[in-house]
Formats: structure tokens, C-alpha cells, sequence
């Protein structure tokens, strides 16, 4: 399958950090994560799941207890940081308070003994390609947060690094210059052509901004798939929660064939959801129906597969969330565009039906 | 309800604050004044006013054992100051930058130890092993003296230096390695420029405590290495004329001037 060496190879990395007393604390737990060339790749995770870890055995910060890091091939899990050939944007830039920009943005070049005009030329170009020509000769205190992002970015792509290390670049931004910063994140990982490895725990701007995605939780790897796989084809329990608003319905498991099976909800009626590979052992199992896969209709005559009580209308602007309680007491939320011409007139209260759409369900591995 | 004027507990409104503020100040302040006043008295007594002059600084001026003292005391202290700070640097960079461990606090209290040991102690330590020292190898020269105050010194730089390593962030650091600077070059490129400010309040700072110590010296020095602090107490000895409040005066202005220097460079930030 790997044809062509991968740009980071994780290899059963574990690392443990010991604390003050006999306590240890296992950061990451046999990782082990192949990212292609070229690829937008993003650890997600909630705060404490191995994900910044991972990020700084791959920058060199620190070293992995087990395992092995290679970088096209190369071990590169014991060298320095800088002698690898990755860079990093940190989280709070960490832009040099004592230089102007332009230094900044050619500081790695410098290290790296490149000739003067070289480091001129590559600064220009680095300059324009982040659109801050005008305020090269700025100090870096004299420049807004936003602004500060790109001369990190600019500063960590001056080098032309195999890897490029996003560490939550994106989580001190407001968020109109979040969504801005997000497009410009794609824009620069296609010109320049490097593969992005991006930490967040932004489950939304993963999903936009990745061509893969790999979650984690408690130092390991949960799921890695790109966003559409991750999103209707989450494999665990943790996965479907994380990613997204999601409804958790129980039932019993019937026939399967292929990759779909027959599961009689404790709700109401059956229906059909596709199942992983791997089945769970018992019969009793979790189904998970996005709330944008369910239509609400008024009254309880309708042909719906749920039935239920309307308890609560939340307005989003684009769209519309109705929370119901089910009639074996269960939540279930479903989410509807706010298109003119769908607008249920449903009160808060009264009896309503769900039909979920065809083969949206999915069964949880356990 | 009624507004409150001031804050619930305000030291000013207590008892007796305005006089025991008083008598305070005039105690620290007086005694400095009357020294500066009397440096510019005509006659030759330090308590009996008789007229302005400016004699005693020019008597002073043209004595050759003030100027030789004089000179010795700049040498030293910038000689003192300046091996203070490099070495302060050193400690202040291997105490911020490591991990913590077991002994660390044991490290600075080493560090600081000059300055909790009362100062007589040191200075008759010092004497017992330079006198040795000096049978031995048979030098007598001033080096002891700079090695000394390079010693006590070393504390007064560590502490401005480690409080600015230490509210400095580690990233800048952490990405000049990740820009392919080797740790010579981070902390050349990195490290260093940003803890200037730091180096430079504690040098200053050591170059003010080397200036003005008389007990070390004292006790440490050889026959003809007066500094202006022994002479001047060599002088009180005998007869005290206001020669000894311009010498004194003219000290406190250099003392006052490098203090505020102090002052200004440490609150320089970035």
C-alpha cells in the first residue's frame, strides 16, 4: 500500500510523562498515524488528548518514551528541533518581540546560512504570499493579532519545511477572522504545496478546513477518515458525540446484510442503518441519526418512524433546531433549513413525528 | 446609603500615620541633607555653618590620595560588575532554564547565600584564607579585592537577571530551534537580546554594591589599595573636615544617578 514513503509515519508512539510523586501520566498511548504528502491533516481532540503532544514529538520539543517518528522514511524521533526539517506555528505565534517582520519571516533562513539575496527574495515572496508588503519593517508588537498570525505563518513556510505544525493558530482569533484565517490556512496549503499537520480542538473547523481527519481521546487514535467519513461514519461512541450534534437512539439488532442491518429502535418502529465492520458483540446496540437527517411533521398521524412531545423551537438563523421527547422518554433533536416555503407551523407541546432519511442511521461499533 | 469616600481600609485614616511618616522620613533624610549642606561650608568645622564655598570640593579634587582611591573604587566595581553579571547570567540561565528538580531551591539559597551571611563573617573568612594565600604565592595585588567583590556581588546581578529569564516566554525559544537555530544561535539571536535589559539592571545594580562596601574591603585589601569608602573611614579617624562631605556628596550623586539609570532600564519593557 505505501508505495511512496509517507510524510509522517507515527509508529507505536507512546509518551509518558512522570510527575512529582509515583504517578505517571500517559500522554500517548501506541500511536500510530500514517499523513500522506500533501495533505491537510488534523488532530482533533478535546483539551488533554494527546493531540499537542503528538504535534511537539513531531516538532522535536520533546521526545517519545516508545515508538518511532519518520519523516519520508528518516527517524527523526531523537533529533533536535532544529535539525529537522518542520516548523511550527504556534498558538501564540511566538513571534520575535525584538525584530522587525521581515527578520522575523527570515529568521529560519538565516539560521539555515542561505545567502543574503536568497533571503531577501524569499521574504518578498513570503511577504506577498501572506499580503503584508507594507508592514515588513513593522516590530511585531505594532501589528494586529490577525496580522501576527500570518507573519507566523510566513515565518514558519520561509524555510520550505517538509511539514508544516499548526498548534490552534486559530483559537486567539475573533471569529469573523477565524473564517477568514480558515480559507487562507486552504489557499496557502495549496500554493505552497506542504503538508499541513493542524491541531485543534475546533470540531468544525476540522471538518472544514481537512482532507483528513484523525480524533483523538486519552492519548490515542479513535478514528482517522476525512471529514464526510468521520462525520456519517463515525466508528465509536466518542466520535459521534465530538463531531457534530448527534442523537443516540437504542435498540435491537436484526438482520444484516452487507453493510446494513435491520435495528428495531426501543422509540418506536424499525429501521435500517449502516453497520462498521466489526459488529459489536451484543444485540443491544447505540444508533446514531444526525439531527439534519430527520424531518419533523405536526401531529401523530403521519407515517413517522418517532413519535413525541415538541418541547423546545431554537432559532439559529440558517436553521431551525426542535428539541423532542421521544415517547420512551429519549431526546432527539432534529435540524431544519429555514427555506420559506418549509416552515412547519408546530407549537411547543404538541404531538410530533420524525422520519428519518433512508440509510442515514448508523450502528455504533460498541 | 451613604457613599463611601474612601476605601473600606485606608492606611492614611489610621492614628498617628502622618507622624510616625514624619518622623520616618526626616530620620532617613535629615542626617543626608545636613552631609550635602555642609559639604558647601566655608570654614572648616562639619557642624558650625560659615558660609558658602565650594573649597572642599576643589581640596578634594586635587587630593592625590582621593583621585587614587577614587580610580581604584570605579576599577573595581567595574571590574566586579561586569564578572557578576556574565557569571549571574550563567547561574540565572542554568536555574530558570531546567526542569525543576529536587535541590533547586537549595541552588538559589547557595546563589543568594552573600547575601544572607552576615558581611563581617565573610569579610574575616576572606581574610584568613587571602592571608594564606598571600604567604603562599607571595601576590598581594588588588586581585583579591576584585575576586571578592566579584563574589558578593554575584547575587545582586542574579536577582534582576532570573526575574527576567523568568517572565520571558519560553516559546521565542522553542522556535528559534524550530527555525533551525542551534542553542548558540538561539540564545545569540534570541535569548540574549531580550534579556539585555536584565543583564544591564544587574550589572548596575552589583557596579552600586561594589562601589560603596567598606567592610569586605577592609579586611580584604593590602596596604595602599584604599577605595574612597575605607579612606573615607581612614579620614574620620583623624581630623574630619567637610572634605569628607564633598567626597560623601559627590558619591551619593553618582550613587543616586546609576540607581535611577537602574530604575529605568528595568521597567523598560520589551
Amino acid at each position: 500500500m505505501a508505495s511512496v514513503a509517507s510524510a509522517i509515519d507515527a509508529r507505536g508512539v507512546s509518551k509518558v510523562f512522570r510527575g512529582a510523586g509515583q504517578d505517571e501520566v500517559r500522554a500517548l498511548d501506541h500511536v500510530s498515524v500514517a499523513i500522506r504528502e500533501n495533505e491537510f491533516f488534523t488532530l482533533l481532540g478535546p483539551s488533554g488528548c494527546g493531540k499537542t503532544t503528538l504535534l511537539r514529538l513531531i516538532a522535536g520539543f520533546d521526545f517519545p518514551t516508545e515508538g518511532e517518528i519518520l519523516l519520508y522514511g528518516d527517524d527523526i524521533a531523537m533529533l533536535p528541533p532544529y535539525k529537522r526539517p518542520v516548523n511550527t506555528v504556534f498558538q501564540n505565534y511566538a513571534l520575535f518581540p525584538h525584530m522587525t517582520v521581515a527578520q522575523n519571516i527570515g529568521f529560519g533562513l538565516e539560521m539555515l546560512g542561505k545567502p543574503k539575496d536568497e533571503i531577501a527574495g524569499r521574504v518578498a515572496e513570503m511577504l506577498r504570499l501572506v499580503r503584508m508588503e507594507e508592514l515588513k519593517d513593522r516590530r511585531t508588537s505594532q501589528i494586529s493579532g490577525g496580522q501576527q498570525q500570518r507573519v507566523a505563518l510566513a515565518r514558519a513556510l520561509a524555510p520550505r519545511p517538509k511539514v508544516l505544525l499548526l498548534d490552534e493558530p486559530l483559537s486567539a482569533l475573533d471569529y469573523k477572522l477565524r473564517k477568514d484565517m480558515q480559507i487562507e490556512l486552504k489557499r496557502l496549503q495549496h500554493e505552497t504545496g506542504i503538508t499541513f499537520i493542524f491541531v485543534t480542538h475546533d470540531q468544525e473547523e476540522a471538518l472544514t478546513m481537512s482532507d483528513r481527519i484523525a480524533v483523538m481521546s486519552k492519548g490515542r487514535i479513535l478514528q482517522i477518515g476525512s471529514p464526510r467519513d468521520i462525520y456519517e461514519r463515525p466508528a465509536e461512541r466518542f466520535v459521534a458525540n465530538f463531531i457534530g450534534e448527534t442523537n443516540m437512539l437504542k435498540g435491537k439488532l436484526g438482520k444484516v446484510s452487507k453493510d446494513l442491518a435491520d435495528v428495531t429502535l426501543h422509540a418506536g418502529p424499525k429501521l435500517k442503518a449502516t453497520v462498521p465492520e466489526t459488529l459489536p458483540a451484543s444485540g443491544e446496540v447505540t444508533v446514531v441519526i444526525r439531527p439534519e437527517h430527520a424531518r419533523i411533521a405536526p401531529g401523530g398521524k403521519t407515517a413517522g418512524l418517532l413519535k413525541g412531545e415538541l418541547e423546545n423551537i431554537v432559532f439559529f438563523g440558517t436553521d431551525t433546531h426542535f428539541h423532542v421527547k421521544l415517547n420512551d422518554g429519549s431526546p432527539f433533536i432534529v435540524r431544519q433549513q429555514n427555506a420559506s416555503s418549509e416552515a412547519p407551523g408546530l407549537s411547543i407541546g404538541s404531538q410530533v413525528s420524525i422520519a428519518v432519511a433512508e440509510n442515514s442511521a448508523r450502528v455504533l461499533k460498541d | 446609603m451613604a457613599t463611601r469616600s474612601r476605601k473600606p481600609f485606608d492606611l492614611r485614616a489610621q492614628p498617628g500615620f502622618l507622624f510616625i511618616a514624619m518622623i520616618c522620613f526626616f530620620m532617613l533624610y535629615l542626617p543626608i541633607v545636613t552631609l550635602v549642606v555642609f559639604a558647601f561650608n566655608a570654614g572648616e568645622s562639619v557642624a558650625v555653618w560659615q558660609g558658602f564655598s565650594t573649597r572642599w570640593f576643589q581640596s578634594a579634587w586635587h587630593n592625590s590620595q582621593v583621585q587614587e582611591a577614587a580610580w581604584r573604587t570605579l576599577y573595581v566595581a567595574t571590574i566586579a560588575a561586569t564578572g557578576a553579571a556574565i557569571m549571574a547570567t550563567m547561574a540565572a540561565l542554568a536555574t530558570t532554564r531546567t526542569a525543576g528538580y529536587r535541590g533547586l531551591t537549595f541552588k538559589y539559597a547557595f546563589i543568594n547565600q552573600p547575601l544572607m551571611v552576615p558581611e563581617i563573617v565573610t569579610a574575616v573568612a576572606l581574610l584568613i584564607v587571602f592571608s594564606r594565600f598571600k604567604v603562599w604565592s607571595g601576590y598581594t595585588g588588588i586581585g583579591y579585592v576584585l575576586l571578592a567583590h566579584t563574589a558578593f556581588c554575584i547575587p545582586f546581578a542574579y536577582l534582576p537577571i532570573r526575574a527576567r529569564l523568568e517572565s520571558m516566554d519560553l516559546t521565542l525559544e522553542r522556535a528559534a530551534a524550530d527555525l533551525y537555530a542551534t542553542p548558540w544561535n538561539a540564545f545569540r539571536r534570541v535569548t540574549l537580546p531580550l534579556l539585555w535589559p536584565g543583564i544591564l539592571a544587574g550589572y548596575m545594580l552589583a557596579f552600586v554594591i561594589s562601589l560603596d562596601d567598606v567592610v569586605i574591603t577592609e579586611f580584604v585589601k593590602s596596604g595602599g589599595q584604599e577605595t574612597l569608602p575605607t579612606y573615607m573611614l581612614g579620614q574620620l579617624r583623624r581630623v574630619v573636615t567637610p572634605e569628607i562631605n564633598a567626597i560623601s556628596s559627590v558619591f551619593l550623586a553618582l550613587s543616586i544617578l546609576i540607581v535611577t539609570l537602574f530604575f529605568i532600564v528595568s521597567r523598560k519593557r520589551n
